[in-house]
């Protein structure tokens, strides 16, 4: 066993020191400290169902060694709730039902924050580009896109105080 | 849990180098220089590579950076498939980067994976290599001695073999910035725009002067060991109006230049007639774009 390192994370803002392994990727560590919303899916890069944000940027924690990230901020999509309340990306997967087993959800959701937070107005074809590293097996794709829109102009609205 | 090894994050340049020189100067198999990882962790968890120790890149500031001067385009090591999605000026500084960054993997695997990391892996099939190709993209390696320039043409020496020495790394790509009077396309034939391995890949550059094609460049990705140019083909066009006649031999000559594989993806016969149709749009594409875009 190779020397464990203690790493410096901040985690859904809470800052964490989290003893990792060299070889333990993001995914590993996030459900080892019980983060099991994060789900493990092709363990390579494929699917999306890992993804959360580092700095606001989504990336497969699956592919993410652990102890690459001193000192970063991760956000899974239980980072995103507003207290009791759901995020829009959150309220919108419900309302329009772009949930059917909800395995590739939290991935899908991850992916299209971090789209928002780069283009606040997406059209289809950012959506499309963005989320074009998840998989969903059960749905198709329309009805995320949708709910996608609707989040996008629910978060512009608050932005601007509406 | 996968493989064990040591991973260290040098704060900068020469403190990485030092470490990738460890084992005796000329660097040693088993320490690996990491970028994104978005292949190698994955490689490294299949066992299909071995290494003792990981050299992160991440922390390394000299390696981050677009910079554009006097037409040249000078990109860091670290720049990622995202970085030039998001650079504005891209679009004219590498418009076939820029269309191989859209269907390049998935947004996550963007957003970590770089230019430098894809063309190191090696792979035929990688996606930067033949809009890189097509724009003569040089390469600067980076070791304990100096640094050195290779042009990428020279730089794949075979299958997932390459110039970079153990203890080198590479720290930046250059190339100029298209003329005014040219073209540079890139298309990847996979079963879907996102997320899918490249059956083949085909980038082209075409200029023009009064009429004539000054320069071309046919970049095949995906029907060779290496990803390579399609030169005796280049060579038909140069000094010639691509007339429809002159597009459809090279194109069959780029054919000829490939040698293609069979796989899980394609038989070596789709990836050939594959080659061959794609360089005829492409070609005809960019002839129309440089002579009636004026």
């Amino acid at each position: 066993m190779r020397e464990t390192e203690t790493i410096t994370l901040e985690i859904n803002g809470r800052r964490r020191e989290i003893a990792a392994p060299p070889n333990q990727t993001l995914l590993e560590t996030l459900r080892e400290h019980g983060y099991f919303e994060v789900k493990s899916g092709c363990e390579k890069g494929d699917c999306g169902a890992c993804a959360v944000l580092v700095d606001g940027e989504a990336v497969d924690s699956c592919l993410t060694l652990t102890g690459t990230l001193e000192g970063r901020a991760i956000t899974t999509v239980a980072g995103l709730k507003r207290g009791e309340e759901l995020h829009p990306l959150q309220a919108a997967f419900v309302k329009l039902g772009s949930i059917q087993c909800g395995y590739c959800t939290p991935g899908l959701i991850m992916a299209a924050q971090s789209l928002l937070n780069e283009t606040p107005d997406p059209g289809e074809e950012d959506i499309r580009l963005a989320l074009s590293g998840n998989l969903c097996r059960c749905t198709g794709y329309t009805k995320v896109f949708d709910a996608v829109q609707e989040a996008a102009q629910v978060l512009r609205e608050e932005e601007s105080g509406l | 849990m996968f493989a064990e090894f040591d991973l260290v994050m040098p704060g900068d340049l020469d403190e990485a180098l030092d470490i990738l020189a460890e084992a005796g100067g000329d660097g040693d198999a088993g320490i690996l220089p990491l970028a994104g990882g978005t292949n190698l962790v994955v490689d490294l968890r299949a066992r299909r590579i071995r290494a003792d120790k990981l050299v992160g890149l991440g922390r390394i500031a000299a390696l981050r950076g677009i910079e554009r001067s006097n037409g040249r385009v000078t990109i860091g090591a670290g720049t990622t498939l995202s970085d030039i999605l998001r650079d504005p000026g891209m679009v004219e500084a590498a418009p076939s980067l820029v269309d191989s960054a859209r269907v390049f993997a998935g947004q996550m695997v963007r957003n970590t994976a770089t230019v430098a990391g894809n063309v190191c892996c090696g792979s035929p099939a990688a996606d930067t290599v033949p809009p890189l190709l097509s724009l003569d993209a040089e390469v600067t390696l980076a070791g304990k001695g100096g640094t050195r320039n290779v042009p990428l043409a020279d730089f794949f020496l075979g299958y997932q073999e390459d110039e970079r020495r153990p203890a080198e790394l590479v720290t930046k790509i250059a190339w100029d910035a298209p003329k005014p009077k040219s073209a540079n396309l890139f298309y990847k034939l996979a079963r879907r725009k996102g997320d899918a391995i490249t059956v083949v890949g085909v980038a082209v550059t075409v200029a023009v002067e009064a009429g004539k094609c000054t320069t071309a460049r046919i970049a095949l990705g995906a029907v060779a060991p290496v990803v390579k140019r399609a030169r005796e083909a280049e060579a038909l066009l140069e000094g010639e109006a691509l007339t429809p006649e002159l597009i459809e031999a090279a194109a069959r000559q780029a054919a000829e230049d490939s040698s293609p594989i069979d796989d899980v993806r394609a038989s070596a016969d789709y990836r050939r007639h594959s080659v061959h149709a794609l360089t005829r749009r492409l070609l005809s594409q960019a002839w129309a774009q440089v002579t009636e875009g004026g």
